[in-house]
């Protein structure tokens, strides 16, 4: 059996790792063969993106050399995927390889779409690409005070970075000393301050005690750069010294170019993740179409869940559980207190008020994330 | 031609059925219709409300077994 996984991503790479590890007499045997195909031989942790863009990671962090993170009976090609041939099970490479599959899985990540929106690209930071989290750093050190708008596209690739960059900047202007000169006014598309009730109704309250102000039902619509205006699509507009965004995100633009999905992401079954009219063909992490949060721990958690299921496929010919909509993200509230919130399909979260330790956890998990990854963790 | 888009957001308490509706609102054509369907009571009030700022046009909303399904027309 040949199982093809394309995309050397988080997602990718532990359910790749998972496989391995499952399959691994399987593999020896010559009975199973996997393979994995990247469009780099990095493996970038990009949730790194956030600190990097306040000064508390370096570049040189964020990545580790793909091959050594994987399980030996994993055959490993940098090779991007430029075609994919569903009917034939087959795909062909930017080498103008092809590679047949029995099953195929699809994880191959979410990028920013800054053309969205007239003027974001000119005028907003953002931390979503390492040269933006650096560029967006700079902006930080030499800015001298004014309005810093954060504004919100959807959908987009974590759904605590809004509320996470804006309590990093309060305490990054204010180790700066330069917090009464600086005005935090912060944008959201819907009617409160995060999508999830529980995450809003904990933030809400700390924003108002830090003097961060806010406007709902905000979706950016342009941004007039030499006015130094943002325009929402509700009719409101807000002038800003320094804007930052986190923009809209699509799918990779080969999985929208060859028609596997509008905009890029692929339309799954909630509980199988495979493609809708495909039992062959699965995708996991920001690649789906699902209505749950684009987070490195649902890339982690699907994987886990379909690990399973590919594997007990081969052993006994039949999937053993189903993915149950379970994300956990961190959400830093400063620079030294985090919070997180853990939910799944059923169960909506219930952030605890933040703390130092769970700070600390999520500094510690920036390091471990390399175990991780690996699957040992 | 306009097309009628089901948007199953049942069990998405992130990003949401309104998050999720704004996302392929985007992408639509003027005089698609998207229907919602979730499992949050609060998106029968919420979905409306932010259609209304937006300037979209509410079709209808009705609840069948604990799910909500909210029908809006892209207008703009």
């Amino acid at each position: 059996m040949k199982i093809l996984i394309i995309g050397g991503g988080m997602g990718g790479t532990i359910l790749g790792n998972n496989l391995a590890r499952r399959l691994s007499s399987e593999i020896k045997a010559g009975k199973v063969n996997l393979t994995m195909l990247s469009a780099s031989d990095k493996h970038f942790y990009q949730p790194g993106l956030l600190y990097l863009a306040v000064g508390q990671m370096m570049p040189d962090e964020l990545y580790r050399d793909q091959a050594s993170l994987l399980e030996p009976g994993i055959e490993f090609h940098v090779d991007p995927v430029t075609e994919f041939h569903l009917d034939d099970n087959e795909v062909k490479t930017g080498s103008g390889r092809r590679y047949k599959y029995d099953v195929l899985v699809v994880a191959t990540g979410s990028r920013p779409n800054m053309e969205e929106v007239p003027g974001l690209a000119d005028n907003a930071e953002m931390f979503y690409t390492e040269e933006g989290a650096l560029k967006m750093l700079k902006r930080l050190r030499e800015f001298e005070g004014g309005r810093v708008v954060v504004t919100v596209g959807v959908p987009h690739k974590c759904p605590m970075a809004p509320l996470e960059i804006t309590f990093m900047m309060h305490d990054f202007f204010k180790e700066r000393g330069i917090l009464d000169e600086v005005e935090l006014y912060y944008t959201y598309p819907i009617g409160r301050i995060h999508s999830l009730e529980n995450v809003a109704k904990w933030a809400t309250p700390e924003f108002d005690q830090l003097g961060i102000k806010y406007e709902t039902f905000f979706n950016m619509k342009e941004v007039d750069g030499e006015r130094r205006i943002l325009r929402s699509e509700e009719g409101s507009e807000v002038h800003y010294d320094l804007l930052v965004t986190i923009p809209a995100h699509k799918g990779m633009e080969v999985v929208e170019q060859q028609g596997l999905g509008k905009d890029g992401w692929v339309p799954i079954d909630r509980l199988r993740l495979n493609m809708e009219g495909r039992d062959n063909v699965f995708a996991i992490g920001d690649t789906t179409n699902l209505p749950i949060s684009k987070a490195g721990s649902t890339a982690h958690f699907e994987a886990e869940a379909l690990g399973e299921n590919i594997a007990s496929m081969v052993k006994i010919g039949q999937s053993v559980r189903d993915y149950d909509g379970k994300v956990f993200c961190f959400i830093e509230a400063g620079k030294d207190r985090a919070t997180y919130a853990m939910f799944d399909y059923q169960n909506p979260p219930d952030p605890k008020p933040p703390t130092r330790a769970m700070h600390w956890f999520k500094v510690a998990y920036n390091k471990l994330y390399w175990a991780s990854a690996r699957g040992l963790l | 031609m306009a097309e009628k888009t089901v948007i199953d957001a049942r069990g998405s308490f992130c990003p949401g059925p309104l998050m999720e509706l704004i996302a392929r609102l985007k992408s639509g054509q003027v005089g698609d219709e998207f229907e919602v369907l979730s499992s949050d009571k609060g998106s029968a009030t919420d979905i409306p409300e932010w259609v209304e700022k937006a300037g979209h046009e509410m079709v209808a909303t009705r609840e069948d077994k604990g799910v909500w399904h909210i029908t809006v027309r892209k207008t703009r």
